[in-house]
């Protein structure tokens, strides 16, 4: 297996005013599964395009392993890549689909019919390699596309938001798939994508791009626990932040000095805590706190509260929301492990 | 079963709008005399036929020539319409209108214009009363039609599939073969039959730049038609109608009904 790596990456498209990428330096380890995440205009689908070769950048190196594939046509790339939609060739039917790049590679019928039959069990297609694209729901197609990919055995799959189109029992079901046979065959995969969910549930590694910059790579705990800065936060939903100054292990705010985790510098910052870390009832840290709102979300609740003239925010379980009745006062305590210091302004 | 024979005699009705005008050239082409006040020819005779089909007459040479001439510049626009439409269905681009107004321009203009326009140019190429000077004159009314039906064809075409395709190891040799011309097929059949046709149906231009030189099957029946000798246009004219049943009837099932193949890599 290869390593993918992307150096100084640039990309602006004519006409544009903004570059759609700036600089981008990414390693996709061997065998791992990555994820680019971003909202819509973040420049993710342009970095999916360029390793694929069907653009080509402005600046920057593209490398499989130590060697650059910058020069190489996109067929000639050994990255294969499945796009949003299945974009299934109409004229074929699924096993012809799926044997299209065995095909092209100029293959023996006869071995491309058993790799291809092979894929489809995978796929779990199994017995509908004679039909045609149209006859298959949007699930199959998706998967018959993904088939398509795997049986090329390419050093580098790259995945274009492969469950936004689907609805989310099927989404499920896909992105069980593509973990157990990204597992199963350690293929080197890249997936873009701008659902956070997906991105956490689906990668080993993600990298976060904000404006065509990278924003923060690590493992997705850490986007929860650790994040960059305040726009990483928010982009995982994070909510509270609330200015002060870090120092001897304390954080001194509006909330008077709360105790903070060991391994925190000193400094001025802003502190966060997820809203789901927020304890009602006493504990460490704790403070006084009158409830604004109490919002019913389906699976969890939104708590809207006021510390000493700063808002936050709490999620808890519906069933400890019902005892919390807007206009009371509380007691919540912020546990120092769920503590973490953004650089303010950023 | 009152809208049943309706529709019976709509497509009686329209069989008979189509074969009536061919009507009187089949009886001329085998008639022996056939004055004014008489609702039948006096006389039965096969002579113009055979003169027609014989190779004295020249006539089977010339439909030779004329298939020849059509089939060439239907090629030809192909390979230029293809990409032309393809630029126009797919991108957008600056100055896009106006490329769409020049290539519509022959269409529009009189073909006497056109005619005599390109034979002065012609005449210092050294093209003029050539079948390369026909074949490239076929070209200016022939593209607008060729360019805009592939154009309609691609703006329904999904270019992300040949991003696909080359992604799985295809070479934009393959890409076009395997991925883009069977998506494009049957508009691009319709087009060349088209094209075929309106080739084949010059008659200004071809006099124009052949000179009298390159003897196009149109040519002929006018000369025939001028000559006064009704039984051999009605032979020539029959001849000359072969191509357009044949269109008529190979793209009857693409042009109607549910767009038939039309579908195939296009979306709706």
């Amino acid at each position: 297996m290869t390593s993918l790596s992307v150096s100084g990456l640039a990309k602006r498209y004519a006409g544009a005013g903004q570059a759609a990428l700036h600089g981008l330096d990414l390693t996709v380890e061997s065998g791992s599964l990555t994820a680019i995440l971003g909202p819509s205009g973040s420049g993710k689908t342009t970095v999916m395009k360029l390793v694929a070769g069907l653009i080509a950048p402005d600046a920057g190196d593209i490398r499989l392993g130590d060697r650059s594939i910058l020069d190489l046509a996109p067929e000639r790339r050994g990255i294969a890549m499945v796009f949003q939609n299945p974009l299934l060739f109409p004229h074929l039917t699924v096993a012809g689909n799926i044997g299209f790049g065995l095909r092209m590679r100029g293959l023996a019928a006869g071995q491309i019919a058993s790799s291809v039959a092979t894929m489809l069990d995978r796929v779990r297609l199994t017995g509908l390699g004679d039909r045609r694209p149209v006859q298959l729901s949007g699930g199959q197609q998706q998967r018959a596309a993904l088939a398509r990919a795997l049986v090329l055995r390419p050093e580098v799959l790259l995945l274009d938001e492969p469950l936004s189109s689907l609805d989310p029992s099927l989404g499920d079901e896909m992105r069980q798939l593509i973990r157990d046979l990204q597992r199963e065959t350690g293929i080197t995969t890249l997936v873009v994508t701008h659902d956070q969910t997906e991105a956490v549930a689906l990668a080993d590694t993600i990298a976060l791009l904000l404006d065509g910059r990278l924003a923060q790579v690590g493992p997705p705990e850490t986007f929860y626990q650790r994040p960059a800065t305040k726009a990483v936060a928010r982009f995982f939903g994070g909510v509270n932040f609330i200015p002060g100054i870090a120092r001897d292990g304390r954080f001194d705010c509006a909330f008077g000095p709360l105790h903070l985790p060991p391994g925190i510098g000193p400094g001025a910052g802003l502190l966060t805590i997820r809203p789901e870390a927020l304890r009602f009832g006493p504990g460490p840290n704790q403070r006084g706190a009158r409830i604004d709102a109490v919002t019913f979300l389906g699976t969890q609740s939104r708590i809207d509260l006021s510390v000493a003239d700063a808002n936050l925010q709490a999620l808890v379980a519906p069933e400890l929301a019902r005892s919390l009745t807007p206009g009371s006062d509380v007691t919540i305590s912020f546990p120092p492990e769920a503590l973490w210091v953004l650089p303010s302004g950023g | 079963m009152r809208r049943d024979r309706l529709r019976r005699l709509a497509v009686l009705a329209l069989a008979l709008w189509m074969v009536l005008p061919i009507l009187p050239l089949a009886v001329w082409s085998v008639a022996h005399g056939w004055r004014f006040p008489d609702v039948s020819p006096q006389d039965w005779s096969l002579r113009a036929w055979s003169f027609a089909l014989s190779g004295r007459s020249g006539i089977l040479q010339s439909f030779a020539l004329t298939s020849f001439i059509a089939l060439a510049t239907t090629l030809l626009s192909a390979l230029i319409g293809v990409p032309a439409g393809r630029a126009l269905g797919l991108y957008r681009f600056r100055g896009k209108g106006l490329v769409t107004l020049f290539l519509l321009a022959p269409a529009v203009l009189p073909g006497i214009a056109v005619a005599f326009g390109l034979h002065g140019v012609f005449l210092r190429l050294g093209l003029a009363g050539t079948v390369t000077g026909v074949i490239l004159a076929h070209l200016v009314p022939v593209l607008p039609y060729m360019t805009l039906v592939m154009a309609a064809v691609f703006s329904r075409f999904d270019p992300d599939l040949e991003a696909q395709a080359r992604t799985l190891g295809a070479t934009p040799w393959q890409t076009f073969r395997r991925v883009t011309l069977p998506a494009i097929l049957p508009g691009l059949m319709t087009a060349m039959l088209f094209a075929f046709l309106v080739s084949w149906s010059q008659y200004l231009i071809t006099l124009a730049i052949g000179g009298g030189r390159v003897q196009t099957l149109p040519l002929l029946l006018f000369s025939f038609a001028s000559a006064g000798r009704n039984d051999i246009t009605g032979a020539v004219g029959l001849l000359y109608i072969l191509p357009g049943l044949l269109v008529l009837i190979l793209t009857a099932r693409q042009v109607t009904g549910r767009g038939a193949a039309m579908a195939e890599g296009l979306r709706p």
